[in-house]
């Protein structure tokens, strides 16, 4: 079955007419507005901001024990690791504040955001190490460790803003977006998974006796710790692991396909507030 | 779920002229047949595959008599004998986006996740629920 296809039939679900999909240019508020409209639609029950909360805004037992656990949240110490790296100069005497707007505080809902220099989306991910770079020290794993304490910080200072992802009227930011949202209604692997099968067709529902988080608001909560990994994981790592786990073959953290995969999915939850760092089973 | 299974329905005949894959399903069915008498032995090995994560893992999506912890994504897998041939049952195994192209189900024998002798001893298990 071709890519087109799978995407029309998902569209189809989505509510889109094939006249969105043969629209000559992207329209993606109103692709954001069908997404969200559809999550909402779906879920009468829960609340649009609540949606930041993944499996727990779905299932009231996992979201009593969930709300035990963040009195000792399981993310509390690479937080804390975080805010001491992000202070700390790098050799040259400058620091992570000198290379964010707002010295860094406050920011995460804006990313990742298109640089019209480049001509690509930049993640906060990337622009994490790209600073650390300019400043002659070496880049951190994408997946985990101090990446994650960073990013930990980073969204904790912002949240409860709400994501504001900017597409600007640029045919190559337009393309990013489109890229991304056809990878994520693409099928691939083994499983035959595309990212929308279980996220969008299938939130709520139980896999063994995991509950499947909604797309609407998933990466609100980035980084997370999950008991699974018994550590804390990136954006990039929630998707290189979805793409094993659906025995796809996983790219490479900050590749372009994710970057763009990454914009779209950050995109269609705008409005939602920044939850991270976030806690999962 | 069920609506989606008579959408797929719907769409299953004009695929089934065009498909290849639906004749290689026929084919292995009467493989199948002359095999029924091994079928019991068949239910068991059937069942093994079916609760195995690296094999149908059919728990993780499917509600299964005798199953622990089942997923909730697929239908209940009850009185199947009554609702499905052999034929209809190994070619959902084999797979089920011929019948109905949104469905999350994996192609198990289209992508060789299970061999034929596999999804011949799944369809044995099937059949007894």
């Amino acid at each position: 079955m071709s890519a087109m296809r799978v995407l029309l039939a998902v569209a189809a679900t989505l509510g889109l007419g094939a006249a969105a999909i043969a629209a000559d240019k992207p329209d993606p508020a109103a692709d954001a507005k069908a997404f969200q409209d559809y999550f909402v639609k779906k879920f009468p029950k829960v609340a649009f901001d609540d949606f930041v909360n993944g499996p727990y805004s779905m299932n009231a037992d996992m979201r009593r024990q969930w709300e035990e656990k963040e009195q000792f949240p399981p993310y509390e110490f690479a937080l804390e690791a975080g805010k001491e790296m992000f202070a700390k100069p790098f050799k040259n005497g400058k620091t992570y504040a000198d290379c964010f707007p707002n010295g860094g505080i406050g920011i995460r809902q804006n990313y990742p955001y298109f640089d019209d220099k480049e001509g690509k989306v930049i993640t906060l991910e990337l622009a994490l190490n790209r600073c650390r770079e300019a400043n002659g020290e070496a880049p951190y794993s994408y997946v985990k460790d101090e990446m994650a304490s960073l990013t930990a910080y980073m969204a904790y200072t912002s949240r409860g803003k709400r994501f504001d992802i900017k597409i600007p009227d640029d045919p190559r930011a337009l393309d990013a977006f489109e890229k991304g949202k056809e990878y994520f209604y693409t099928r691939r692997g083994q499983l035959n998974f595309s990212c929308a099968s279980c996220h969008v067709q299938s939130p709520g529902e139980r896999i063994r006796a995991e509950i499947l988080a909604p797309a609407l608001g998933i990466l609100n909560a980035m980084p997370i710790y999950r008991s699974e990994w018994s550590g804390m994981g990136t954006t990039s790592r929630r998707i290189v692991t979805c793409n094993s786990q659906t025995r796809a073959v996983p790219l490479e953290p900050q590749s372009d396909e994710y970057r763009n995969l990454e914009y779209y999915l950050s995109y269609v939850s705008n409005g939602l507030p920044v939850s991270g760092p976030g806690a999962r089973p | 779920m069920r609506t989606a299974l008579a959408l797929g329905l719907s769409l299953a005949m004009p695929l089934l002229v065009m498909s290849s894959l639906a004749m290689s399903s026929l084919a292995m069915s009467s493989l199948a047949m002359s095999a029924a008498a091994h079928a019991q032995s068949g239910a068991a090995e059937g069942q093994k595959l079916a609760f195995d994560r690296g094999k149908g893992n059919c728990l993780t999506c499917h509600e299964i008599k005798g199953g622990d912890l089942p997923g909730s994504i697929g239908p209940k897998l009850e009185n199947l004998k009554g609702r499905y041939d052999r034929a209809e049952l190994t070619a959902i195994l084999n797979d089920e986006t011929v019948r109905n192209p949104s469905t999350v189900m994996p192609p198990f024998g289209r992508n060789r996740i299970l061999t034929e002798q596999e999804i011949s001893a799944i369809v044995d298990f099937l059949q007894t629920l």
